[in-house]
């Protein structure tokens, strides 16, 4: 399938600049920043609550923000809202369907509403995710009403997807052919938003990953940059007892008989496996930490968010 | 475990859900009973009178057709003719949403499930709403039972009129709890049991009306019931027939019960029909959708309008002869409709109301914007390349549609009954239209002023939209009898359209009106294009109000993080 996207691969699509929103005396965004190149799986992270489905909504121009500069392929997502929604197709978080219609024809309301479905794609997807699309919608369970919205979505070519929470309700075995869509609209160069709190899935699929906490984004960047910013977790038998309680890059140091678990800086590592070695190793593991470590930290009680993972 | 485990909880949960709705329409129906009963003792207070109008009543098929059988000449006969049926219609339609808001729609909604999986028997929710139902008839029964006398109707009269309102709506409960055991659908419950009060209704008016060897149909009819047992009449009650709605309500409960005890959660008889696999043609954009999601509610509003103004229409020939034994009503009739004429008044009235109904419709109409917004419906249509304004426009196009159909239905059917009786259908039918369409402008003010406080205020758009339909009935109806000062009759926007038939028609308010309307629906769609999309708590406007009234408790708290924007 030949791509459709227009913006150049490593372009920006998506950038947003210290948005703020408020409702009321909650806030829900407080200065957030957020940018997502041309043709990247993008994962925004973060608990219920943190802001994602908000900041979602303004870059569709349904939210106005209060402070801040969001930019939708090259416009304005408040001013230039209907032309921009051509070029993007959206699953939404709070995902209701009109009881009295059928998947079929929300399906392809939905893509006539964009301005065109390419019926092509809308059988092969449906086949793909074995929906009966003569049911109505009221008697859909929750994963197949999150089925008619992927299929809306994922079959109207769109240069950008926003998918909020989009497996949601799904059985394994679905999760399983959605992350064989969004390769596939990947390799189509296709630009994907990927709101989810699910790590797993966003370790398995995302380029680059932005975490958000209390409507701020705290983290960002591809996992390999992640990982190299956060520690690194050490666990050695040793022959001798070592002296690492000094050390300022060593964090979480706990020492049972002979056994040594630790969470080591990058910069630091060489010294720290350097008086290993001195003191004789039996045993070693040196890992990165997985996204869900990264992710927890940043949500630890006791943690600042501006402190967290360094 | 029994059947029947966990009834208590569930039947106090009922109450605690209802304990607004259910006191509030059951001294509704009561209310009504008694002030119709009040009005009548005032209008026609001589009993020569009323049987001059029992005479002439009693000739017109129309009048029997809506009202039923007039069974004496007495003020309680009146009252049990004019409210009876009726007043019986409004307890088993208060009954079946009781009945079928506590049983399928609960079970349609995933909560019985919950429910169910606790320590509750099959039985229960049923029981629980069938002692809700119980409970409503008998404090009408009650209620009526005790309000009557007061107004020195004789007891025994009062008390057969008042059973056999309360049994009427026992035999429907049996009939909506069969249709919550049959549907897999609370709308297809509650449509099995209100067609079944249909059904009930036109067999009763067949037998009322038809010729004498078809007057056992009436029989057929729990509605033919109330009037069977011939409250105040004057040849005495007939205490038996209130045995037949409480045998009919045993068998059909224990249908239901019969049926709950044996079927799946949330299984049916009736099987939920597939639909099409692919959207027609005619869904296609934010107005093919609008139109589809509202086409259904806009045919029954164009039967039922079918329905009444044709019977009405056919009432008014022999209008003259039963208004004119009361001055009262004479006099009222001749305000409220601005005619010189008894019948182009009441004619005149008729299309007033025509409007009033339009006006609710329209208003229903464009609150379905608000009903989509809160239902996260609103956000995949404007995720589209579909623009605020379209999408507003799509709603208010039904709106402004179906009050136009609304109004040439009401005017074509008033004009069929009224003219095929007096013979000059030609004349009439263009009379009565004219005079629906005459009203069409308030209609649409009234509709636009939902429009501006969807766009301005969406949180109090439902209440106060309401609030305004309501104001303007009650001037209409109300402020001409009352001789209101002429600046509160002004409010409504109906005061500015022309009484017709009959009356003379003035360009200069209808452009107002026009302009004004126009007006309130910029306002109001350029208010949809700067506000957020979505369902959020009272506008800054309302939480003003609160705070200067509640004295603003929460004003030392600093910001809060968080999702729910429930808060001011």
């Amino acid at each position: 399938m030949k791509p459709r996207a227009q913006t150049p691969s490593g372009d920006v699509v998506l950038r947003a600049v210290g948005l703020t929103k408020r409702f009321g005396r909650v806030v829900a965004l407080d200065g957030l920043d957020l940018e997502v190149r041309a043709g990247e799986v993008h994962a925004f992270l973060g608990p219920n609550g943190a802001g994602k489905t908000t900041t979602i909504r303004i870059l569709l121009g349904l939210l106005k923000a209060d402070a801040g500069k969001a930019t939708l392929l090259g416009g304005d997502p408040w001013r230039d809202a209907v032309e921009l929604h051509r070029r993007l197709a959206y699953v939404p978080g709070d995902l209701t369907l009109w009881p009295s219609l059928t998947g079929g024809e929300i399906i392809d309301l939905l893509g006539r509403l964009r301005g065109g479905i390419d019926a092509q794609r809308r059988r092969a997807l449906t086949e793909r995710f074995g929906l009966d699309t003569s049911t109505k919608a009221r008697a859909y369970s929750r994963g197949n009403r999150q089925k008619v919205a992927l299929i809306a979505a994922l079959a109207s070519r769109a240069e950008l997807l926003l998918l909020d929470e989009p497996t949601a309700g799904l059985d394994p075995l679905m999760e399983a052919t959605f992350r064989d869509c969004v390769n596939d609209e990947r390799h189509d160069g296709r630009t994907i938003l990927l709101s989810s709190h699910i790590l797993a899935e966003a370790e398995a699929l995302a380029d680059r990953v932005t975490i958000i906490r209390d409507g701020r984004a705290v983290e960002t960047g591809t996992l390999a940059e992640m990982r190299h910013l956060a520690t690194i977790s050490v666990e050695a038998e040793l022959a001798a007892p070592v002296a690492l309680s000094g050390m300022a890059a060593v964090h979480e140091l706990t020492v049972t008989g002979t056994v040594v678990r630790c969470h080591v800086d990058h910069a630091a590592l060489d010294e720290v496996l350097g008086r290993m070695h001195q003191a004789g190793i039996r045993s070693l593991t040196c890992r990165p930490p997985t996204l869900e470590e990264l992710f927890l930290r940043h949500y630890s009680p006791g943690r600042s968010a501006a402190g967290a993972g360094r | 475990m029994t059947g029947s485990a966990g009834t208590g909880q569930l039947t106090s949960l009922a109450f605690r859900r209802d304990r607004v709705m259910l006191p509030a329409c059951v001294c509704g129906i009561v209310a009504v009973l008694a002030i119709t009963a009040r009005d009548l003792k005032v209008l026609y207070p001589a009993p020569a009178r009323r049987l001059a109008v029992a005479t002439s009543a009693g000739e017109n098929p129309a009048l029997r057709f809506l009202l039923g059988r007039l069974n004496g000449t007495s003020v309680g006969a009146f009252l049990a003719a004019r409210w009876g049926v009726w007043g019986a219609a409004a307890a088993v339609l208060l009954t079946i949403f009781i009945v079928v808001r506590h049983t399928r729609a609960d079970e349609e909604a995933g909560r019985l499930e919950l429910v169910g999986s606790a320590a509750v028997g099959r039985q229960a929710p049923l029981i629980a709403a069938l002692l809700a139902a119980v409970t409503a008839n008998v404090a009408i029964a009650l209620l009526t039972c005790l309000w009557l006398p007061a107004l020195k109707l004789p007891l025994a009269g009062s008390a057969a009129l008042a059973l056999s309102i309360g049994g009427c709506g026992l035999a429907f409960a049996g009939v909506a709890a069969v249709g919550a055991q049959l549907a897999t659908t609370a709308r297809g419950a509650r449509g099995i049991a209100i067609a079944a009060l249909g059904a009930a209704f036109v067999l009763r008016a067949v037998g009322d009306t038809g010729p004498a060897d078809l007057s056992w149909v009436s029989w057929a009819s729990p509605l033919g019931w109330v009037e069977s047992t011939r409250a105040f009449g004057s040849s005495g009650e007939r205490w038996w027939v209130l045995a037949l709605p409480l045998a009919a309500s045993a068998v059909l409960v224990a249908a239901a019960f019969a049926r709950a005890a044996g079927r799946d959660h949330s299984g049916g008889l009736l099987p939920a029909r597939p639909g099409r696999p692919a959207a027609s043609g005619l869904l296609r954009g934010p107005f093919g959708l609008a139109w589809r999601l509202q086409w259904g509610p806009l045919a029954a509003w164009v039967a039922g309008c079918v329905f009444a103004f044709a019977a009405c229409g056919a009432a008014a020939k022999a209008i003259g002869s039963i208004l004119g034994a009361s001055p009262a009503l004479r006099q009222y009739l001749l305000r409220v409709g601005y005619q010189a004429t008894l019948s182009d008044a009441y004619l005149s009235a008729l299309m007033l109301l025509a409007g009033l109904a339009a006006a609710v419709y329209a208003t229903s109409a464009v609150l379905r914007l608000r009903t989509e917004e809160t239902g996260n419906l609103a956000e995949p249509v404007l995720a589209t390349a579909t623009g605020r304004i379209r999408w507003g426009l799509s709603h208010i196009s039904v709106a402004v549609g179906g009050a136009c159909l609304l109004l040439a239905t009401a005017g074509l059917s008033a004009g069929l009954g009224y003219g095929i009786l007096s013979g000059s259908v030609s004349t009439q039918v263009p009379r009565l239209l004219g005079a629906a369409a005459a009203r069409l402008p308030a209609t649409m003010a009234l509709a636009a002023v939902a429009v501006l406080l969807f766009g301005l205020l969406p949180w109090e758009s439902t209440g106060l939209a309401w609030s305004a339909v309501a104001l303007a009935g009650v001037i209409t109806v109300f402020g001409p009898p009352l001789q209101w000062p002429a600046w509160t009759m002004d409010i409504s926007p109906f005061t500015q359209t022309p009484k017709l038939p009959g009356g003379t028609v003035a360009a200069e308010p209808l452009l107002w009106l026009c302009g004004i309307t126009l007006a309130l629906v910029v306002a109001g769609l350029a208010g949809l294009r700067h506000r957020d999309i979505g369902d959020f708590g009272p506008s800054r406007l309302s939480c003003l109000v609160r705070d200067s009234v509640a004295g603003d408790p929460h004003q030392s708290n600093g910001p809060v993080h968080g999702s729910a924007p429930e808060q001011c």
